[in-house]
């Protein structure tokens, strides 16, 4: 009972991490098992906005705002602020994941105008037919 | 000197917007194979700089800082020999890559795509740089998305069935790679407060000294190194490179095979040593988990090949077995396993993409198909083309006087260091290279064979005879004059 507990007290410190695993896992099945290549794109978007929940938890400490310091006000203490570089890594990450997803469903809407399916397994199928 | 490797990337990047409005592919090619050669030309010279060294006359590594901020703020170049080698070695390779098959360029790239291909070619050779010389895991992952995209686009520039499939399974395989570096990172970062490898390096020695932190840093190496592995063709994620390097236009299959899937593995090397050290990739048993990944891609490959009808498909599947070879050199985890993978590296680079030219243009002189027993006798109708197929697939092989021998002979000496190893690397080199000579041999007699079929004579090709010419003396000169690669090599470990 006392492991329970201590189990389900490590859950709700480390929530954050626990959704970010449980939201990679998803995207994971989704990008793995899904036919549908638009439903694969999600999978991987959702896989992708679980390691950005992931980063900005660790940037994340309770108690503290966010690091924007007024024009005029004092140079504060680092003390006062999240840590910003995890942030500063989603926006990044976020603008990769944003091309990789275009060029992607590109590539889905070029294969739809070519095949008239989004199904990989029909995909396959009428390639093979092809060659 | 040490703003070289900025100066090319930035011409890259450059030359990749310039190139793309360009409709005439002629000056869109020629432009971009100038900048590629004056990139490997700058590498080249910055490795001359960092070898003739400290007034002392000692080889040194530069740390770049770029935007003037000092660690651990800022983001870092590091500079060193075997960076400066390996960079001259990729540009030259894009370079001879292109003009090997320029003609196949014109036949399979429409007219107007042929500026944005040579805008993706300088993308991925810009992305390539930036792989071999950063000193920032975060600034690695973006870039390694970027030669993914790049990657994946060189792959559908012929377009057809078959690359629309193999695209696909390349673009979801690396996305998946991609992701599992990404969690490393965030890994890492939470343990160790820093992105820039040098300060991470620290933390990790620091926690490993004292026995903590130890699962979170095995499961973050881990994942950095399977994330790494899927886009490097490690066994057994290797399934995609067949059809993606296998059915593409030459020139992308010469580039993918030569030089980008080695972007990540020279990632992959610069994490080991720099971030975990190979004492700490010991302790974390990650070496032993490469080593035996290695000699499994290294048989699987050349089974997969032994398969294999199709020239360029076989190419690709020998691929997959030469880097099991590097992977078994870097789980050597020894300064003579990396210096080994590191030389193969080159060689297979120079190599592959000689071999994949070669069969570019035995094919186009037998009405481009692409099997095998549809390709004999194509050796007697372009003699320079069959020399260069075979020169090769021998130094594939591993014949002597060939580089690809000496890379065998580098492994073999690397893991006699090794002795609970020792009887699994020797079979497992022996058994990957009788298993090359088992398909490469058969396809070089077959290209050597006389055919009855008639076949339209077809203009000679210049830009493909001079890639061949160049490429078949650099493999003979690694063959027979190696030691001064070698001592650069090792020299750039220790920088490393």
């Amino acid at each position: 009972m006392e492991n329970l507990i201590a189990v389900l007290d490590t859950l709700v410190a480390e929530r954050y991490t626990v959704a970010s695993v449980m939201l990679f896992v998803v995207g994971l099945m989704n990008l793995l098992h899904r036919r549908d290549l638009v439903r694969k794109v999600i999978g991987f978007n959702i896989m992708d906005a679980a390691i950005f929940l992931l980063l900005t938890a660790q940037g994340y400490v309770d108690g503290r705002s966010a690091p924007m310091i007024a024009e005029g006000s004092e140079a504060a203490a680092a003390t006062l602020y999240i840590n910003p570089i995890p942030t500063g890594l989603v926006l990044t990450g976020i603008v990769v994941s944003v091309s990789v997803s275009a060029f992607s469903l590109a590539l889905i809407q070029r294969i739809y105008r070519r095949y008239g399916t989004t199904d990989i397994q029909e995909l396959l199928f009428l390639v093979k037919g092809e060659d | 000197m040490r703003y070289i490797p900025m100066l090319c990337i930035f011409a890259l990047l450059g030359s990749a917007i310039l190139t793309a409005p360009i409709r005439s592919g002629r000056r869109a090619f020629g432009a971009t194979l100038t900048v590629v050669l004056c990139t490997a030309a700058a590498s080249a010279l910055l490795l001359g700089w960092l070898l003739a060294g400290n007034p002392a006359g000692e080889p040194v590594a530069v740390t770049f800082a770029m935007g003037k901020f000092a660690a651990p703020f800022g983001n870092e170049l590091k500079l060193g020999p075997l960076q400066a080698l390996l960079t001259t070695v990729f540009s030259f390779v894009v370079g001879l890559a292109m003009l090997g098959g320029y003609d196949d360029f014109l036949f399979d790239v429409e007219r107007e795509k042929r500026g944005l291909y040579c805008t993706l070619l300088s993308l991925t050779l810009a992305a390539l740089y930036v792989l071999t010389y950063t000193n920032d895991l975060f600034t690695g992952y973006v870039f390694i998305e970027i030669s993914t995209m790049t990657a994946c686009a060189l792959v559908m520039v012929r377009e057809r069935g078959e690359t629309i499939v193999a695209t696909l399974r390349y673009l979801f395989l690396s996305l998946l790679g991609s992701g599992l570096f990404l969690i490393g990172i965030a890994m890492l970062y939470s343990t160790t407060g820093h992105l820039l490898m040098e300060p991470m390096a620290a933390r990790i020695a620091a926690l490993l000294s004292l026995g903590e932190y130890r699962l979170p840093l095995t499961v973050a190496a881990g994942v950095m190194m399977t994330g790494l592995g899927v886009k490097s063709a490690l066994f057994p994620f290797h399934r995609w490179l067949k059809e993606a390097h296998g059915t593409t236009t030459t020139t992308s299959s010469a580039v993918l095979s030569g030089v980008v899937i080695k972007g990540t593995i020279v990632l992959q090397i610069t994490v080991f040593c720099r971030v975990f050290t190979l004492e700490g990739v010991h302790l974390l048993h990650l070496d032993m988990v490469m080593l035996i990944l290695g000699l499994c891609g290294m048989v699987a490959g050349s089974v997969e090949a032994l398969h294999q009808h199709h020239a360029k498909r076989m190419l690709a599947c020998s691929s997959v077995a030469q880097m099991g070879y590097v992977f078994m050199g870097i789980g050597l985890a020894s300064r003579a396993g990396l210096a080994a993978a590191c030389f193969h590296i080159i060689v297979h680079a120079l190599s592959k993409s000689l071999l994949f030219c070669s069969v570019g243009r035995l094919s186009a002189v037998s009405r481009h198909k692409k099997d095998f027993t549809l390709l004999r006798g194509s050796a007697l109708r372009d003699p320079l083309a069959g020399i260069a197929f075979t020169v090769g697939a021998m130094s594939v092989i591993g014949i002597p006087l060939f580089a690809g021998f000496t890379s065998k002979l580098n492994f073999a000496t690397a893991s006699v260091a090794s002795p609970k190893t020792l009887a699994f690397t020797l079979v497992g080199i022996m058994l990957s290279t009788v298993l090359s000579a088992m398909y490469y041999l058969p396809a070089v007699t077959a290209v050597w064979s006389h055919s009855d079929e008639e076949f339209p004579p077809v203009a000679s090709d210049p830009y493909f005879n001079f890639c061949a010419a160049i490429s078949v003396a650099l493999i003979l000169l690694l063959g027979m004059a190696y030691t001064p690669v070698m001592e650069i090599i090792e020299l750039g470990i220790d920088l490393l």
